[in-house]
Formats: C-alpha cells, sequence, structure tokens
C-alpha cells in the first residue's frame, strides 16, 4: 500500500514538514485539492502554481478572486475544480473584499487563511489602491500576484507590468513603448510583513515560501512569475523551461523580503557565484512576443541585468 | 435569523474533475513513458518524480512505474521536456486512433 512511505495524510505531513527545513518532490504530499479537466489551457504555468501552492495552503483556507485565468481554472458552474471554497469579487476591491472575509473569519473565531490570489493586471492596475489601502492597514492576509505579464484571459493585451518592447495586441507593431511597473518595489514601499517572488518553473521554492508566509501575522505578499504559452507566443511543453532560462539569465530574481531587509533565494542565491550568466537573448529569442525588439534594444537590456548583478555581488 | 430566500439568491458549485469535460480530447500529442528509461521504474526506488510534480492538470500519478490518465491529459508535453532521463516521448494520438488496438 505505502512502500516508500510517501502517502502521508495531510497532519502527518504537516509535522514531517516542520521538521525539514525544505520540502522534496519525493516528501510534498500526494493529496491534491484541485481536480483534473479544468478550463486552464494546455501547458499553463498557473495551473502548475495553483497545484503546488494549494498543497502548501492545505484545506482551511478562502480564496478571493477577481475576474482573471484563474476565475475559468478554478472552476465555474455546476462542477468546480477546486475542492476549497472561491469567493469571486469585482477586479478593484480584491484585497478590500479579502479584508471583509478574514474580519469574518475573526468574528466566527475562525483561523481559516484568506488568501487574495489575482492576475498582474487585477493587482498592478486595477486592484492596486485596494492593495494599497490593506498593505496600510496590516491585514492580516496573504495575497498572491500571478504575473503572466498581460491580460491574459481577455486575449493578451498590454498590463502595467508588459515589459517595454512586448508585443501584445494592444501593441501589435513595434511592442509596448513604455517600461514596466515594478510591483513588488511598490509593496515593498508599504514595509509588508513579507513579500517573496517566485517563479511557475520553481514550484518548491514556492510552496515553502507559502508555508512561511502562513506562519507570519500581517500581509504577505507573492508575486510570480507565470509563463503562458498563448500570450508568450512559446509551444506549450517550454513553459518550465522558460520561467527557469528568466531567472538563469538573471532577468526576474527569486528573493523574500523580511524586516526589509532582501535575500535572494536559493535559484538566484546560486547565481552569485558564476561569474557570467546566461544572456538574456536566449530568454527573449524563445518567445514571439519579443521578435519586435532590435538588438540595441536586447544589448540596453543586458547592460541593465549586469548592472543589477554586479550590484548584487556587492550587497550580498 | 438566516434569510430562508438567502439559498435562491446564491449559485454554488460542487467540486469535481471535468468541469470543463474530457480534456484529453484537446490533446494532440499523447505522452507515453519508457519503463525502461524511468528512473523510478528502473530502480525499484522512489526518486525523480519530476513528471508529477510539473504536470499542470496533476494526471501523472507517483507511483514506481508513474501512470498517466488519458482522459484529462492534455498533452502539453511538459513531463516530457522535463525529464531528466529522456523516458517520455510525445506520440501523435492519431496513430491510436487508427490502428485496431485502440485504447
Ligand atoms: C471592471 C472589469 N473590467 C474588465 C473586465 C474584463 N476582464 C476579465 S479578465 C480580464 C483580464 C485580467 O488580466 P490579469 O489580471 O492579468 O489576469 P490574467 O487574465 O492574465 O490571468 C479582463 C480585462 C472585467 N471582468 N471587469
Ligand atoms: S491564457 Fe495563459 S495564464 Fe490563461 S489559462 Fe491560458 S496559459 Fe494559463
Ligand atoms: S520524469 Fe522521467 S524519469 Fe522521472 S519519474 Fe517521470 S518518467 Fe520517470
Ligand atoms: S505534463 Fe502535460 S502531457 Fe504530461 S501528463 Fe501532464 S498534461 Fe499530459
Ligand atoms: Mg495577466
Amino acid at each position: 500500500m505505502n512502500p516508500g512511505g510517501l502517502d502521508y495524510n495531510y497532519e502527518d505531513w504537516t509535522t514531517i514538514m516542520n521538521m525539514t527545513a525544505k520540502t522534496s518532490v519525493l516528501n510534498l504530499t500526494q493529496e491534491e485539492f484541485i481536480y483534473p479537466g479544468n478550463r486552464a489551457c494546455s501547458g499553463c504555468g498557473l495551473s502548475i502554481l495553483y497545484r503546488i501552492g494549494l498543497k502548501a495552503l492545505g484545506r482551511d483556507c478562502i480564496f478571493v478572486v477577481p475576474p482573471s485565468c484563474l476565475t475559468v481554472m478554478q472552476g465555474l458552474f455546476p462542477i468546480a475544480a477546486t475542492q476549497m471554497p472561491v469567493l469571486n469579487c469585482t477586479f478593484a476591491s480584491t484585497a478590500a473584499i479579502a479584508t471583509g472575509v478574514r474580519a469574518a473569519m475573526k468574528r466566527l473565531g475562525r483561523d481559516t487563511q484568506v488568501v487574495a490570489w489575482a492576475g498582474d493586471g487585477g493587482t498592478s492596475d486595477i486592484g492596486i489602491q485596494a492593495l494599497s489601502g490593506a498593505l496600510e492597514r496590516v491585514e492580516d492576509i496573504i495575497y498572491i500576484c500571478y504575473d503572466n505579464e498581460a491580460y491574459m484571459n481577455t486575449g493578451v493585451q498590454r498590463s502595467g507590468t508588459t515589459p517595454q518592447g512586448t508585443l501584445t495586441t494592444t501593441t501589435p507593431l513595434s511592442g509596448k513603448a513604455e517600461a514596466s511597473k515594478n510591483i513588488p518595489a511598490i509593496i515593498a514601499a508599504h514595509n509588508p510583513a513579507y513579500l517573496a517572488t517566485c517563479s511557475a518553473s520553481y514550484p518548491l521554492d514556492f510552496h515553502d515560501k507559502l508555508l512561511k508566509a502562513k506562519e507570519i501575522k500581517g500581509l504577505k505578499y507573492l508575486h510570480i512569475q507565470t509563463p503562458c504559452p498563448p500570450g508568450w507566443g512559446c509551444e506549450e511543453r517550454m513553459t518550465v523551461e522558460i520561467g527557469r532560462t528568466a531567472v538563469e539569465t538573471g532577468l526576474f530574481d527569486l528573493y523574500e523580503i523580511e524586516d526589509g531587509q532582501m535575500k535572494l533565494s536559493g535559484p538566484s542565491q546560486k547565481l552569485l557565484g558564476k561569474t557570467s550568466l546566461r544572456p538574456v537573448r536566449e530568454y527573449l529569442e524563445m518567445q514571439v512576443r519579443f521578435k519586435a525588439l532590435s538588438d540595441e534594444q536586447i544589448n540596453v537590456m543586458q547592460a541593465e541585468i549586469d548592472q543589477k548583478w554586479a550590484g548584487y555581488r556587492d550587497t550580498f | 435569523m438566516p434569510d430562508p430566500r438567502f439559498k435562491i439568491l446564491t449559485s454554488a458549485s460542487t467540486s469535481g474533475p471535468g468541469d470543463a469535460g474530457r480534456t484529453g480530447s484537446w490533446r494532440v500529442e499523447r505522452p507515453v513513458i519508457d519503463m525502461d528509461r524511468c528512473i523510478p521504474a528502473k530502480t525499484g526506488k522512489h526518486a525523480c518524480h519530476l513528471c508529477w510534480l510539473y504536470c499542470p492538470d496533476n494526471v501523472v500519478s507517483k507511483d514506481l512505474e508513474p501512470t498517466i490518465d488519458l482522459e484529462y491529459c492534455k498533452g502539453c508535453g511538459i513531463c516530457a521536456q522535463e525529464c531528466p532521463a529522456q523516458a517520455i516521448e510525445m506520440i501523435p494520438d492519431a496513430d491510436f486512433i487508427k490502428g485496431a488496438d485502440r485504447e
């Protein structure tokens, strides 16, 4: 029945988790909190995150989800893929609704974790004032932003986090003219209890950051780079590979900020020891959305990454 | 006091598989695992299981000989791309439909 000792029930597994520092593929629970046959695209990066993230959060939580691909993936009516309760809200109100749900839980004397889970459009553009308010009030919630770098659910329109030069359906010729907003930096300026960046290609890193967030009081913000094959213009099988390349080229960094202190996490931390990183061109050439970038633009990007990492090497 | 009309005004779903139908029908290619190459199958010990970890649709099992639920596998090929032993091959689904040994 259980030859490898892998079939922990959730309580056993939580105890084991508290003993070991890091979750591995082998001790990650086999219990699933989302059913297959949901409406996400084939090869969706969000699907990987959601599936593994739910394993970290456990059953005692309520999700608050604004319009996004997650609204579709979580399940519609009459069958829903998610096994936990999900409250769908309007775009601008995600963090405000999560605040209200947490207050209701408090009134009922329940520790139920309230998790707002929104896209980049819902976070960086439309929901930012409610999130800023919740940060300022130090609400006790987890806020997850999965950043697929455009409004994907409605057909790939550019968002605040779409990188400069990216082709989208609203920037179809020469790509987005403006630079992207650095949302984690905006959140960090609010001094949250915990802030972390993650990638869909490193689901165990995300899993363990969520376990940590669950133990911290106050607003915990996680920002996750999330490859999206139809929106980024890549083959479905490349989802994990592309996210990994973003980290290994030093373009997207995995880090945590606690008590105002920034710390690089595992996969990014490892890059500090390297004299040179993979060129960012490798990442860009994997995706059709970067086809409009000129050599000059790519050189500027590379120079910015080199400068950022020179700074990291001095700091860490 | 709970309002007896509340139920009428609320829509709620029950959780279950297949809210998008049999998503296996979206597939163009299906993953086929070569057990002679697969690390846990070959060694008889739990190891690797990366296909289980990365499968976005949770259709790979964490068994010594991993199995794939083709009813719902969307055929993305991430498992094949990430398998460190190159044990998974993506084979056109049409090959299986045409043959006499259709599953
Ligand atoms: C107020 C309002 N404006 C527009 C929409 C239409 N809409 C639904 S999902 C979506 C895209 C959301 O983008 P993002 O938050 O990045 O999530 P993603 O779809 O990329 O997962 C939009 C514009 C809406 N539902 N409500
Ligand atoms: S559009 Fe992108 S993020 Fe949305 S379900 Fe499809 S792959 Fe996932
Ligand atoms: S990833 Fe490959 S080697 Fe690892 S368990 Fe799956 S099939 Fe076997
Ligand atoms: S990773 Fe993709 S192809 Fe492989 S089993 Fe899962 S859904 Fe099917
Ligand atoms: Mg988006």
